[in-house]
C-alpha cells in the first residue's frame, strides 16, 4: 500500500516536472530531456504486467496533453513497458529470471546499456510518429540522438539520487 | 472454443499492447489528415489554469524584454502621430477593416515540429478560428482552436504552417512554410526566377488570403537558390521576430470575412 502512494507520487511530481520544467529547457534551441522515462524504467521489478502496460499507456497519455500532441508520448512510453520484459532478460539474464536483481546494486555497465536501449526505442517511435514523414528520415535521426543523450543524463542523474543513494 | 479463451489469456498482455497501440496510432494518424481532435488540447479549461498559474508566476522573469519591445512600439506609434505624412498604415487605406485585440502567451512552444502556442483570449473576446496572430515584430501564427477563454494559434514554427507571401519590393508571390530544422528560419517556395531577388530584401504578407492584411512584415532573405525544376526560387528566410521570447501578441479579425465569404456561395 505504502509503495502504491510513493509510485504514484513519484509518477505526479515526474509529470509536473516533465510538462513545466523539463518541456522548456530548449537547451541549443530545441533538445528538451524526456526525464518522465524513468518511472517506466526503474518501475518495481515485481508487478502485475498487464496492469502496468495499461497505467504507461495512461501516463503516456496525460504527458500528451500537456505537450499539445496527438498520441506520440502515449505510444512510445506503451512500446517501451511492454518491451520492458525482455530488455530486462536480455540484459541481466538468468539474474532476472530468478528474481535476484535489484535496480540498486546493479552493475554501471549494464544499467547504461538497458536504459540506452529503452530510450533509444522510445525516442525513435516518439519522433517517427511526431514528424509522420517518411522523407525526412535524417530530422528523425538527428532528433532522436541529440535527445537521446539529454535524456540518458537527466534518467541518469535521477537513477543516482533517487535508487543508488538512498539505500 | 476452450482454445481460443486459453489462447487469449496467455497473450492477453500483447492483445492490451497491440489494441492500445491501435488506439494511439489511429489518433495520431486522423490528425495527422488534419481531422483534428476537439478536446485533446491545452485550451481545455483545466491545463489552461494551471498554464495560466505558471505564466503568472514565470512572466515576471521576462518583464525588462518585453517592456522594451512595448517602448519601442509606442515609440514609433507616436512618431507616426506627430508625423501624419509618414502615416503607412495600410490596414486603414485598404476598405477591408481589421479588429485588434492584444493577448498575452500562456503557453509557448518551439522545440518541436509541429507547435502550437496558447494565448489567454477566447470567444468571450470575440475571437474566431483563422483570425491571424501578430507580435509587434511580425506574424506568428494562426487560430486554430478557442475556448471560452482561451484560444490556441499554430505557430509558424509549424511543418503544416502554410501563407502566402511576397517580396516587398517586386510583389512577387510564394508560398511561406517551415522544413523543421531551424527555428530562426523559415522557407518561401514558389517564386518565380524573374523576382530579382537580393540578400536583405523584405518578405511581407501577400494579402490574398484574408486572414491577415497586406504587408504585414515576416522577416529577410537570407539566401535563396533554384529549385529542383528551376523554375522556381527556394528562399531561405530570417524571422523577424523571435520566436523564443513571444509574450504580447495581437490577434486580427477580418470584419469583411463573411461578406466577402458569401459572394462564394
Amino acid at each position: 500500500m505504502n509503495n502504491l502512494i510513493s509510485n504514484i507520487f513519484l509518477a505526479l511530481i515526474l509529470i509536473f516536472g516533465q510538462a513545466l520544467f523539463f518541456n522548456n529547457i530548449n537547451f541549443l534551441g530545441s533538445i528538451n530531456p524526456l526525464i518522465y522515462i524513468y518511472f517506466i524504467a526503474y518501475f518495481p521489478l515485481k508487478n502485475n504486467r498487464t496492469l502496468f502496460i495499461f497505467c504507461a499507456f495512461i501516463y503516456g497519455f496525460i504527458i500528451d496533453i500537456f505537450s499539445d500532441t496527438h498520441a506520440i508520448h502515449a505510444a512510445a512510453t506503451l512500446t517501451i513497458a511492454f518491451f520492458r520484459t525482455y530488455l530486462l532478460k536480455l540484459f541481466f539474464g538468468m539474474a532476472y529470471e530468478h528474481q535476484v536483481v535489484k535496480f540498486k546494486s546493479i552493475e554501471l555497465k549494464q544499467n547504461l546499456f538497458y536504459l540506452i536501449s529503452i530510450i533509444l526505442i522510445h525516442h525513435f517511435i516518439l519522433f517517427s510518429l511526431e514528424i509522420f514523414d517518411i522523407s525526412k528520415i535524417s530530422l528523425i535521426f538527428k532528433n532522436t540522438f541529440e535527445v537521446l543523450i539529454s535524456t540518458l543524463i537527466g534518467i541518469y542523474i535521477l537513477y543516482e539520487l533517487l535508487i543508488h543513494r538512498a539505500k | 472454443m476452450q482454445r481460443i479463451i486459453y489462447f487469449l489469456i496467455r497473450n492477453k498482455d500483447f492483445i492490451l499492447f497491440l489494441s492500445l497501440l491501435s488506439i494511439c496510432l489511429s489518433i495520431n494518424i486522423s490528425y495527422n489528415e488534419y481531422n483534428k481532435s476537439k478536446f485533446l488540447n491545452s485550451s481545455n479549461s483545466l491545463f489552461s489554469s494551471l498554464y495560466n498559474t505558471k505564466f503568472t508566476i514565470s512572466k515576471y522573469f521576462n518583464l525588462e524584454y518585453q517592456n522594451q519591445l512595448l517602448m519601442e512600439e509606442n515609440r514609433k506609434l507616436r512618431y507616426s502621430v506627430y508625423n501624419p505624412k509618414n502615416i503607412n498604415l495600410s490596414i486603414r487605406k485598404d476598405k477591408i477593416s481589421f479588429n485588434v485585440t492584444s493577448a498575452s502567451v500562456i503557453k509557448n512552444s518551439y522545440s518541436l515540429s509541429n507547435n502550437f502556442v496558447t494565448i489567454d483570449v477566447g470567444i468571450n473576446d470575440s475571437i474566431e478560428i483563422d483570425n491571424g496572430v501578430i507580435s509587434s515584430k511580425g506574424v506568428v501564427g494562426i487560430i486554430d482552436k478557442i475556448s471560452p477563454n482561451y484560444s490556441r494559434f499554430i505557430s509558424i514554427l509549424n511543418t503544416k504552417f502554410l501563407l502566402n507571401a511576397k517580396l516587398k519590393k517586386s510583389n512577387y508571390f510564394g508560398v511561406l512554410s517551415w522544413d523543421g530544422m531551424n527555428i530562426n528560419r523559415v522557407q518561401l517556395s514558389d517564386v518565380p526566377k524573374q523576382a530579382n531577388v537580393s540578400i536583405g530584401d523584405t518578405i511581407v504578407t501577400g494579402g490574398n488570403s484574408l486572414i491577415f492584411p497586406k504587408g504585414i512584415l515576416i522577416g529577410y532573405v537570407e539566401s535563396f537558390k533554384l529549385d529542383n525544376s528551376e523554375n522556381y526560387l527556394e528562399l531561405q528566410i530570417s524571422l523577424a521576430t523571435d520566436m523564443r521570447n513571444i509574450e504580447n501578441l495581437y490577434v486580427l479579425k477580418n470584419n469583411n470575412l463573411k461578406e466577402i465569404n458569401s459572394l462564394d456561395e
